[in-house]
């Protein structure tokens, strides 16, 4: 019976999430209000009735109360945080706030089916980011001096990288976490954050050659800090937002040139100085060569992807647990098995979805720091997804970078928070200040 | 308001870049899309995928069968619900079907994913899942023909050796037997006995696969090809006077039990298998070029098949000294050959050139007998011209006419073939090889058969070789 009730609804989730996916694209070419707000609200229906329906096979499958009342905490979180959001500001972008919900929803489904303790405190985690970023669209839109201080931004971040670098805790050879009261946090998720600030305010001032030098100088200490930590995966999302940044400030394509050819050198470079890396690139090329040591990880995931096909094997019914650090950088891998190679296409869609969404938002805005700020977050976010999907899916060398909001980690989690917070800050503003025009 | 000039530049940069992303994004889901596609299956049956194993758990492995339905694996499940794979013919299908415990072994192996997978008709899988049984796995239907196994089977007899036929046409594996067997009924209880003991014996060795032998005459095929491929139009005039023994500067060839095949030409010391003639050819020969045809014809290369093999030697450089090469262009010397690697040229021979890969699964079918998956014929490539696989032809029909192969001459049909003797130990008989097809003029069935220290192939294979025919032919 159980497995009858789970054979359906691997094919009712999949389907809710295609749907769910094509109204987050279907979105953009509506012109009137009211379709949108349809949209947004079909889009919630699908999610509740996907985390239901997952939930009930987990409930199927493990019988645990707990597992039930967990289901209820997650349920009244996510009506409140929709609710709270749209309460305190009217304005806000019902899609970004389903995307973020439907991204939750699905961690928190793997998550639970793969280690129940940590689905909870990730839970934990997010509601306490979801409740303190709920601050962000207000200081945004009262708060003009953020573009004023890049060089503070600067001395915080490459502080927090020294940090790092000195007393950092060492986890698969790379040098990333802190120890602050009890709890391990991984600074590098928030100076990624304030390095875009710091950029972006820079641009702000002038996009002159003396300051674009000075902005490469200050930007290129904290991608080496990162390398100097062994922390590659982080140096490259830094990097390329960096670069995302430059050529939107200056549309000069001789700097994206320089910083495009740089970029090739420092890879191969990388390559040459780390043994790490060289495997990671060697396991890439061919994985199937050597299966039981340094092709491991990505047959691995390319076991659970096969395997699962287009409509996954089920909640409980795969091996995701053979695959390494599955929680984190190998969710993917896990979702593919288990809910299906069109769900996980369908998650892959969303997340260019809000990018996408950074970047019409970009687009709109005026003020070239706000803008910068968008371009900048968009970039560190996709960059982020890219590294992590494509090395999963072995369309790229494995960097040991992490799914926004869906993989298991804390650190993570509050910075893709305090990310979303700040876009939501931005469209909340534009919106505002259109609503102003049309009324004046 | 207007943006201003940096804005806009702004905008366009923006623009590009979202579809840069886009793009990629794109590339990925479509990368990921083909792998699921095209690599799915590949990587489920990945030896190193544990996950297939646990299927098993909820499927009972499907059936594995002859190809007119006759059933050559199944397993059988009891009131208390232990199953056990029975094979009902013993020994015979040992080595092709394989067996499933402990570990697996031929199609037991190679269609593991399929017996595995249950695409039985929804009204029986969800009764199934409502009374909590397991289900039913898709049965595999092989290319292989139970009564032409049986035939070949018996015509070998006790002896050690190897017997397979396929269609050159198509590919499709009809026989394929190697002896000595054993029961995979009970290979799980004769483990010991079956891995330990004396290694002629070697009895869990598919020989037809694994098995590699000098090729002895048969190899000539291919010494008279790169002579044919040097000569054109003038090697048909060469000629030859055997009188049993060719001396060449200090070295001395013989003739198969010394036989003196007296005044021939090209055509005709083939078919004589004379050692002599060949032997005189070889250091005429452009050994690089012969080198590279044997690569061509797949020595030292993978082979196109599904179960485990092993590959075919040849080692002779250009720079080979006398002895070496009279040996190498008569079968002997360094040269090792499998059973499937000779049949497939002489099949490549028999289908005008082109090389059909070997198969042996016809299609996969759900428990209800509907077709999940459908195997068709494919070309593997051009190992020689049209011309030559013709000029081969009347080559190898000579040798049944007026040669070596006269044990599958007949009024009924007519075949070619090529014998063998391989000498593999001077104290020792010789192994006896034939290759062959039939009819000359549409090949339906082409046969290889090794007996190890069988003698004469003419006296010794080539019969089995023409039970084969027979029984496959002949109404
Ligand atoms: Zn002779």
């Amino acid at each position: 019976m159980t497995n009858l009730v789970a054979g359906i609804s691997r094919y009712l989730i999949i389907l809710l999430i295609t749907i769910y996916t094509y109204y987050n694209f279907r979105f953009f070419s509506m012109k009137d209000e009211e379709g949108r707000n349809r949209a947004v609200r079909r889009q919630l229906i699908c999610m509740f009735m996907l985390h239901f329906l997952a939930n009930l096979v987990i409930f199927l499958n493990t019988d645990s109360r707990l597992l039930a009342a967990f289901y209820c905490a997650q349920l009244l979180f996510f009506a409140g945080y929709l609710s709270l959001y749209r309460l305190f500001y009217r304005n806000v972008s019902r899609l970004l706030l389903n995307n973020t919900c439907m991204l939750l929803c699905t961690s928190f489904i793997m998550l639970t089916r793969l280690n129940p303790n940590r689905a909870i405190r990730q839970f934990v985690i997010a509601a306490l980011a979801a409740a303190v970023t709920l601050v962000i669209p207000f200081v945004i839109d009262r708060v003009w001096q953020l573009a004023s201080i890049p060089w503070l931004y600067a001395a915080l971040g490459l502080t927090l990288l020294l940090a790092v670098f000195f007393s950092g805790d060492t986890s698969y050879g790379a040098r990333l976490s802190l120890h602050v009261g009890g709890f391990s946090v991984q600074p590098s998720e928030f100076v990624k954050i304030s390095f875009v600030f710091f950029i972006a305010a820079m641009f702000y001032r002038s996009s002159t050659f003396k300051n674009v030098v000075l902005t490469t100088a200050a930007a290129a200490l904290h991608v080496l800090l990162l390398t100097a930590s062994k922390d590659l995966g982080g140096a490259l999302i830094y990097f390329i937002a960096y670069l995302a940044m430059l050529f939107v400030a200056t549309s000069n394509t001789i700097y994206l040139g320089l910083g495009l050819g740089g970029g090739a050198g420092a890879s191969v470079m990388a390559y040459r100085l780390f043994p790490h890396v060289r495997r990671r690139v060697d396991a890439w090329t061919d994985p199937w060569k050597d299966v039981a040591d340094s092709g491991y990880q990505t047959a691995q995931a390319l076991f659970a992807i096969g395997t699962g096909g287009w409509f996954g094997v089920g909640l409980y019914q795969g091996m995701p647990e053979k695959i390494p650090v599955v929680d984190k950088d190998f969710l993917f891998a896990a979702v593919a098995e288990e809910l299906g190679g069109l769900y996980a296409l369908c998650l892959l869609l969303i997340c260019l979805g809000c990018f996408l969404q950074f970047m019409l938002l970009a687009f709109r805005l005026q003020a070239m720091f706000y803008k910068q700020l968008a371009v900048g977050l968009g970039t560190v976010y996709i960059t982020q997804v890219f590294l992590t999907i494509g090395g999963v899916t072995k369309f790229i060398p494995l960097t040991g970078v992490t799914l926004p909001f869906v993989s298991y980690g804390g650190s993570s989690m509050f910075a893709t928070f305090i990310i979303f917070g700040v876009i939501q800050g931005l469209y909340i503003l534009k919106e505002n200040e259109e609503e102003d025009d049309e009324e004046g | 308001m207007k943006k201003d000039n940096a804005g806009q530049k702004a905008d366009r940069s923006i623009l590009l870049f979202s579809y840069f992303v886009s793009a990629l994004f794109l590339s990925m889901a479509v990368y990921m899309g083909v792998f699921i596609e095209t690599r799915g299956e590949e990587v489920t049956n990945h030896p190193y995928n544990a996950r297939l194993a646990s299927l098993a758990d909820r499927v009972v492995r499907g059936s594995i069968l002859g190809n007119d339905g006759t059933v050559l694996a199944r397993t059988v499940t009891d009131e208390e619900g232990n199953e056990t794979r029975e094979y009902p013919f013993g020994s015979l299908f040992a080595h092709v079907v394989g067996y499933a415990a402990p570990g697996k072994t031929g199609l037991e192996s190679y269609a593991n994913f399929y017996l595995l997978s249950s695409h039985d008709s929804l009204s029986h899988r969800i009764m199934k899942e409502l009374s909590d049984e397991k289900q039913t796995g898709d049965n595999v239907v092989t290319t292989l023909d139970v009564g032409l196994q049986q035939i070949a089977s018996d015509a070998l007899g006790d002896r050690r050796g190897a017997v397979i036929a396929m269609e050159p046409d198509t590919g499709k594996i009809l026989a394929m037997v190697s002896k000595p067997s054993f029961d995979p009924n009970r290979a799980e209880d004769d483990w010991q006995e079956l891995t330990g003991g004396d290694s002629t014996e070697a009895r869990l060795l598919n020989r037809a696969t694994q098995g590699v032998y000098p090729p002895g005459s048969t190899f000539k095929i291919i010494t008279a090809l790169e002579y044919m491929r040097e000569h054109p139009g003038e090697y048909s005039s060469c000629q030859f006077d055997c009188s049993g023994i060719y001396l060449y500067q200090s070295y001395q060839i013989q003739c198969f039990k010394r036989t003196a095949h007296g005044n021939e030409d090209f055509a005709e010391a083939f078919a004589n298998s004379c050692n002599g003639a060949f032997a005189k050819l070889g250091p005429e020969l452009d050994l690089e070029a012969y080198g590279n045809l044997c690569v061509q014809l797949l020595f030292n290369r993978e082979l196109p098949i599904a179960i485990p093999y092993s590959k075919s030697i040849f080692r002779m450089s250009p720079q080979a000294e006398s002895w070496e090469i009279l040996q190498t262009v008569i079968g002997q010397g360094g040269t090792l050959i499998t059973p499937m690697h000779n049949l497939m040229i002489i099949s490549a021979i028999a289908n005008g050139g082109i090389l059909m890969n070997p198969y042996f699964i016809d299609h996969v079918e759900n428990a209800g007998g509907q077709t999940i998956k459908k195997f068709m014929p494919s070309v593997y490539g051009e190992l020689m011209v049209a011309n030559e696989a013709h000029a081969l032809t009347e080559l190898l029909t000579e040798v049944v006419l007026e040669g070596t192969g006269s044990a599958v001459r007949t009024e009924a049909y007519q075949a070619a073939g090529k014998t063998g003797s391989a000498e593999f130990d001077k104290a020792k008989e010789t192994h006896a090889w034939f290759v062959g097809f039939a009819p000359v003029e549409n090949p339906k069935i082409a046969v290889c058969v090794i007996v190890e220290e069988g003698g004469s192939g003419g006296s010794t294979a080539a019969p089995i070789a023409r039970k084969l025919f027979d029984a496959y032919l002949l109404p």
